[in-house]
């Protein structure tokens, strides 16, 4: 397994620092790194164990079983689509097949030059006004085909 | 005096252009008015839904986009003047006036950010009534009241709390499920994002009624508005001496914290969410022991919803003999409805237990947005059941919606027009219990990955009569297999599609 490199290594320090004590605290300590570093780093899960005094094994439990965590970057943008019932009653079939075409990627995939990924989700809690997507954490509503062409143009393809 | 100008800061509003308008008033009037960010009133066709104080009331304009607003301006959108996008006065629109707003009372009205906004508007009341009562007299407050767990369980709210109340023990938690995670679902949302006072009031009577003094709110990572404005509430809360050593003075001390969640639907089920908030994999576990007797970190702990806390501050201040005035045979109080899907009128529809479905479909939702009639509706969320359109008459309360097979849950109703494929919808209900099914039961685990592909085999028309027999004991397994709701209650959307939609099940062959 690779090293961590400093800037990982200061992330997972500072937040087993900031959050260690508290009670029960391995999920605020891998938000606060995947908020640093955008993601966990596999190398990262055996200091965060030790930091914690917890088995590697129990880091990684936590870490596969959740999934707003992940062990690998994202793209430079990340398109989320909901996928859940509410969206489905008003057109979300529809804008799930046009996102995937459109961005040339499947669900939970990464373009190959990291440009975009495309993240299926189940309820944004915009149920009223879907279908509904986030593109870089921001959510938008009553997306049509065209709309979601107008968001994802928007600011280029850096 | 500035003339204040509301502007919803709530996420729907937001994904429909709220900040935008908020951006574009600032800097054409923001030498004028004063722009106060709030949270939705709930009529979500309407958003973005801007309001302007004046003499005759809070007047509504929507929806208003940013390019609108040059115009608004200049027909005297200060003054409340005329222009074609004025609604009047907002309380009296028809879709509010004719609502019981208890726990959404100022959702919508007030700064989410301000104590004294909150305290203005009725805010800590009931807290102060609390103060003076011994915690058994509050228990008995809530118990009385019918208030019963608006997460979907519809518990006694009261019998979860006395049990709490009479364990001896060193350390007690309140811990507030605010993973809203049902599709369909948004109450939790607004009330965070537009009240957040109110939760917070809430787990403070909680924590004074059963001798906890640490509390969390468990919040889903999904909602980044919620948990922002969660966290300035507190501290707000803490500076003005409602949070912390001693509440008001009292010797009484309350912390308050936020802990999120990491996309996982399985979090919702109390014991999952515990699990969660211990650091670990959200794995349900097997009850007994109740949390209320071995909860978090073994401790005795409340679990309660967001609105099922929210709501206890009205019920403190006005008395449980007020709050059960609302509602029907056992099912008391309010219950916040939230329209989603595919409804002309979409939002949030607080009524007493009882109106009926039709009602809130055609009354409030206005029919479909599509324009075409309207077939089923999904109520509870994703692991609710199907109701056909014969059965728009039933009332909506726990009781009657169990007696057609069907259940409230958290409220949410999602409608379909008649162009929804039920069996795509029954075999959904699966794939969602697959991907978000925790692991640790195979019912659960096996049985709904299984689901998808008897319902894929029953409609390429391989032996159907067989594949229909296997998907109704699939069914039964998981119902009576499962440990928890998410396998145990999957089923009943798929069979209630079987059963009211067989048509749609017919063999179609590959496609």
């Amino acid at each position: 397994m690779s090293s961590l490199d400093a800037r990982a290594h200061a992330a997972v320090e500072s937040a087993i620092q900031r959050f260690g004590q508290e009670p029960g605290p391995l999920l605020v300590v891998l938000h606060a790194v995947q908020d640093a570093l955008g993601h966990i780093p596999p190398a990262a899960i055996p200091e965060i164990a030790a930091g914690l005094n917890l088995s590697r094994a129990e880091v990684h439990g936590v870490v596969t079983f959740y999934h707003y965590f992940r062990t690998s970057p994202q793209g430079r943008r990340v398109v989320q689509v909901c996928r859940a019932e509410a969206c489905q009653a008003r057109g979300g079939a529809a804008l799930e097949a046009h996102a995937q075409a459109r961005l040339g990627v499947a669900f939970d995939e990464t373009s190959a030059d990291g440009a975009v990924t495309l993240e299926a989700v189940y309820c944004l809690g915009n149920c009223a006004t879907g279908p509904s997507v986030r593109i870089d954490g921001r959510m938008h509503g009553n997306v049509t085909p065209e709309r979601f062409d107008a968001l994802t143009a928007r600011r280029g393809a850096q | 005096m500035a003339i204040k100008i509301y502007v919803p800061k709530d996420a729907t509003a937001c994904s429909v252009g709220a900040d935008e308008v908020a951006t574009a008033l600032a800097a054409r009037a923001g030498g004028r008015a004063e722009i106060v960010r709030t949270g939705s009133r709930g009529l979500f066709w309407l958003e973005p839904l801007i309001e302007v104080a004046t003499p005759a009331g809070r007047i509504g304009y929507g929806p208003v986009g940013a390019a609108d607003v040059p115009a608004l301006l200049a027909a005297g959108l200060l003054e409340g003047a005329a222009h074609p996008l004025r609604l009047g006065v907002v309380d009296e629109h028809p879709y509010l006036k004719s609502q019981q707003r208890l726990t959404f009372a100022r959702v919508g009205i007030v700064d989410p950010a301000s104590v004294a906004d909150y305290v203005a508007h009725g805010g800590y009341r009931g807290l102060e009534r609390a103060l003076a009562m011994s915690p058994a007299e509050v228990v008995k407050e809530v118990a009385d009241s019918g208030l019963r767990g608006r997460g979907g369980a519809a518990f006694p709210t009261g019998i979860k709390w006395k049990t709490v109340l009479d364990q001896a023990a060193p350390q007690k938690y309140v811990t507030c499920n605010a993973d809203e995670g049902d599709s369909g679902t948004f109450a939790d949302r607004m009330l965070m994002e537009g009240d957040p006072l109110s939760l917070v009031e809430g787990m403070t009577i909680a924590g004074l009624a059963v001798g906890a003094t640490q509390g969390y709110i468990y919040c889903r990572v999904e909602y980044p508005e919620s948990i922002a404005a969660l966290r300035t509430a507190i501290a707000a809360a803490h500076a003005a001496g409602y949070l912390g050593a001693s509440i008001r003075g009292s010797g009484r001390r309350f912390e308050l914290g936020v802990r999120v969640g990491a996309g996982a639907y399985i979090c919702g089920e109390e014991t999952s969410m515990l699990e969660s908030l211990e650091g670990r994999r959200g794995e349900v576990r097997v009850r007994p022991p109740l949390p209320a007797i071995k909860g978090l970190f073994g401790a005795p702990t409340i679990v309660n919803n967001v609105i099922s806390l929210a709501t206890v501050p009205v019920i403190l201040e006005r008395g449980a003999e007020y709050y059960k005035q609302f509602g029907v045979g056992r099912s008391l109080g309010t219950i916040p409805l939230q329209l989603a899907g595919n409804l002309k009128r979409g939002g949030l529809v607080e009524r007493a237990f009882g109106v009926t479905l039709r009602e809130v479909l055609e009354d409030y939702g206005g029919g479909s947005v599509s324009g075409r009639p309207l077939r089923a509706v999904q109520i509870g969320g994703p692991l609710g059941a199907y109701v056909p359109a014969s059965q728009f008459d039933t009332p909506l309360d726990y009781e009657s919606l169990a007696a057609i097979g069907a259940m409230l849950g958290h409220g949410g109703i999602v409608a379909f027009d008649d162009t929804v494929d039920m069996a795509r919808m029954a075999r959904y209900a699966f794939e969602f219990c697959a991907i978000e099914s925790c692991g640790k039961c195979t019912p659960c685990r096996i049985g709904s990955s299984r689901g998808v592909n008897v319902i894929d085999n029953l409609l390429a028309g391989a032996q159907p009569a067989e594949q229909r027999r296997l998907l109704e004991e699939l069914c039964e397994t998981m119902i009576q297999g499962s440990l928890c709701g998410l396998g145990g209650m999957a089923p009943f959307p798929v069979q209630s599609a079987l059963k009211h939609f067989p048509e749609d099940f017919a063999p179609r062959g590959r496609h």
